[in-house]
């Protein structure tokens, strides 16, 4: 679904990434880790066309991203980033219909089958008993959820994510992220997600996609824990990561 | 039935009939007393008193269309603001569009006189309208253009209220540099009237307004989008360029006209688009643009009128006043909601 051929990343002068390749498939959860300022947002605004690579092409369904324009881009990639919506008066139903956006004719009229669609986007990811609530009262788990069952609303193939589980507290987290993985192996959609929780990481995604910088890794959640990777990248004089049991310990 | 679907077309039923009881009671309004009688046989063209004719066809009925036409455009305008800066205080002028109007209109009665081009110059061709015309879209062009290479929203709304404040400070000297005489007529002009504006002037004001009001309903769905930011905005198919490029085009229709023909007129154009999100609880422009171009009507409609009770006691309020009066406690409750929310 998504082909990194080559590419390099900047973000002014500074490289963040160099002749990356990789290949995210339909149907898998794939989680983006890396430290922080290494790229990882920067690397997912290119992948959803509001940024641009330096080098290299990247391949959306087999298609150049350059050369697709930005209603092509909307039917392939949704994106869901941290920014908090904050917009006076808006429910939680009319946020989710705003996803139906690039089908809706010029006035953004929904036809019944939007509709239809935006209530199925709602029930997926289980807010539907608060879709007449004003986002502004919603905590900041329903908030996410919304912020996905807009994504959902937009039918695309492929659901790119910037940190969706910070701000969280952890049982949320595990929800939200067992939902994805539910989205991807059910609906067979792509998504892939940048986060720092390692531990929801390893024992969710299938594959994790590291910035290791200027390389970027990508390989089967088992395979990466194996690799020595993330040892290497995650490891400081206040945390070890312990490969057996995927947990990261305090040095004492 | 969901509670809406009942409710907005009540509303909207409602501002209608406060739209047609104002204007009703605008013509009826005057320094004059013309019976409502004579004021239906002279719109019916069936008039028996001349004079009673003039005043309700030149100056009542103008004045009407105006101050509807004022309230609709500033409204309209200033909702495309707030939603496409995603700051509940933005209004039509955020742009600098009234500093650059005002900028025009000083430069043809302050600098003029300075310059001893006053008379029989081409600059009175233009007017203090056309002047004030050709300054506001000057400075929409300006911040547009700049705009193309900047994607970042608050970075224009920052560029657009520093150009504004420079301008000020422009027209400042000019005021200072300007003679007694010169100086009133710009004072008069900044404070804003309804009632200056001739038939003639209609022809023009009514059509740009309306052309005004259609790229609004063409940018309903583009703002809907834009409600959750540039970001979403983009990834879901929208032309960012374009569609500010339709806001900012209606916006200088609308409230730089208005302008250019009424003078500044403040807090109409901040506090209506606020009171329709009120009184619909909606964030869905479908509905939020008619009803906020309805409460600016209705806003407009009934400044005017309480300018011309106050008229009948012999004092001639500038219905800058008047709005302020009536727009700032309403900013003022939107402002402390806000603060309770958070």
């Amino acid at each position: 679904m998504i082909r990194l051929d080559n590419i390099t990343i900047s973000f002014g002068s500074r490289t963040l990434i160099a002749d990356a390749s990789a290949h995210f498939k339909a149907g898998e959860m794939v989680a983006l880790l890396g430290r922080n300022g290494t790229g990882k947002s920067t690397l997912l605004r290119a992948i959803v066309g509001l940024g641009s690579v330096q080098g290299g092409d990247i391949y959306i369904a087999d298609k150049r991203l350059r050369s697709l324009s930005a209603a092509e881009r909307a039917g392939l990639i949704a994106f869901v980033n941290t920014e908090r919506v904050d917009v006076d008066a808006l429910t939680v139903r009319e946020l989710v219909a705003i996803g139906r956006s690039p089908y809706t004719n010029w006035m953004g009229r929904l036809t019944d089958e939007d509709r239809r669609k935006v209530e199925e986007a709602m029930q997926k990811v289980g807010i539907t008993a608060f879709a007449e609530r004003r986002v502004e009262t919603l905590s900041d788990g329903e908030c996410q959820r919304a912020m996905i069952a807009r994504a959902l609303a937009q039918e695309t193939p492929i659901i790119l994510l910037d940190e969706p589980t910070s701000f969280l507290d952890l049982p949320n987290r595990y929800e939200l992220c067992r939902l994805l993985g539910e989205l991807a192996h059910k609906e067979g959609k792509c998504i892939l997600f940048s986060t720092h929780e390692l531990d929801i990481a390893l024992s969710l995604a299938d594959s994790i996609a590291l910035v290791d910088t200027p390389r970027l890794v990508h390989l089967p959640t088992q395979e990466m824990v194996s690799s020595g990777n993330i040892e290497r990248l995650f490891n400081s004089d206040a945390v070890s990561f312990d490969a057996i049991s995927g947990a990261i310990r305090l040095r004492r | 039935m969901k509670r809406e679907n009942i409710i907005h077309p009540v509303l909207f039923a409602l501002l209608g009939i406060a739209i047609v009881g104002l204007i009703i009671a605008d013509l009826l309004t005057g320094t004059t007393a013309i019976p409502i009688e004579q004021v239906w046989a002279t719109l019916m063209g069936r008039a028996t008193d001349a004079s009673h004719a003039t005043i309700i066809l030149k100056m009542r009925l103008p004045k009407v269309i105006v101050a509807a036409a004022a309230g609709m455009a500033l409204s309209a305008s200033g909702l495309q603001m707030q939603t496409l800066f995603r700051n509940p205080l933005a209004g039509p002028y955020v742009l600098g569009i009234n500093s650059g109007a005002s900028l025009g209109v000083a430069l043809f009665t302050l600098a003029t006189p300075l310059l001893g081009i006053a008379t029989s110059s081409w600059l009175r061709m233009f007017g203090t309208t056309g002047m004030a015309w050709i300054g506001s879209a000057l400075i929409l062009l300006l911040v547009m253009s700049l705009s193309r290479r900047i994607r970042n929203i608050n970075v224009i709304l920052i560029i657009g209220m520093m150009l504004s404040s420079a301008i000020s400070a422009v027209v400042g000297i000019l005021q200072y540099m300007g003679t007694d005489e010169s100086l009133k007529a710009f004072v008069v002009w900044t404070m804003g009237s309804v009632a200056t504006v001739t038939v003639e002037q209609l022809y023009i004001l009514v059509p740009v307004v309306m052309i005004g009001i259609l790229l609004s309903i063409v940018a309903i769905k583009p703002l809907n989008i834009l409600l959750l930011g540039d970001a979403y905005a983009e990834t879901m198919g929208l032309n960012l360029r374009r569609s500010r490029i339709i806001i900012f085009l209606s916006t200088t229709l609308l409230a730089g006209s208005v302008t250019a023909f009424c003078g500044p007129i403040g807090f109409i154009g901040l506090a209506m688009p606020h009171l329709a999100r009120m009184t619909f609880r909606t964030a869905d422009h479908r509905t939020l643009m008619p009803a906020a171009i309805l409460w600016g009507a209705v806003s407009m409609l009934l400044c005017t009128l309480l300018c011309d009770i106050v008229a009948r006691s012999g004092m001639m309020l500038p219905v800058n006043t008047i709005t302020s009066l009536l727009g700032i406690p309403i900013i003022i409750y939107v402002v402390l909601r806000n603060s309770h929310r958070q």
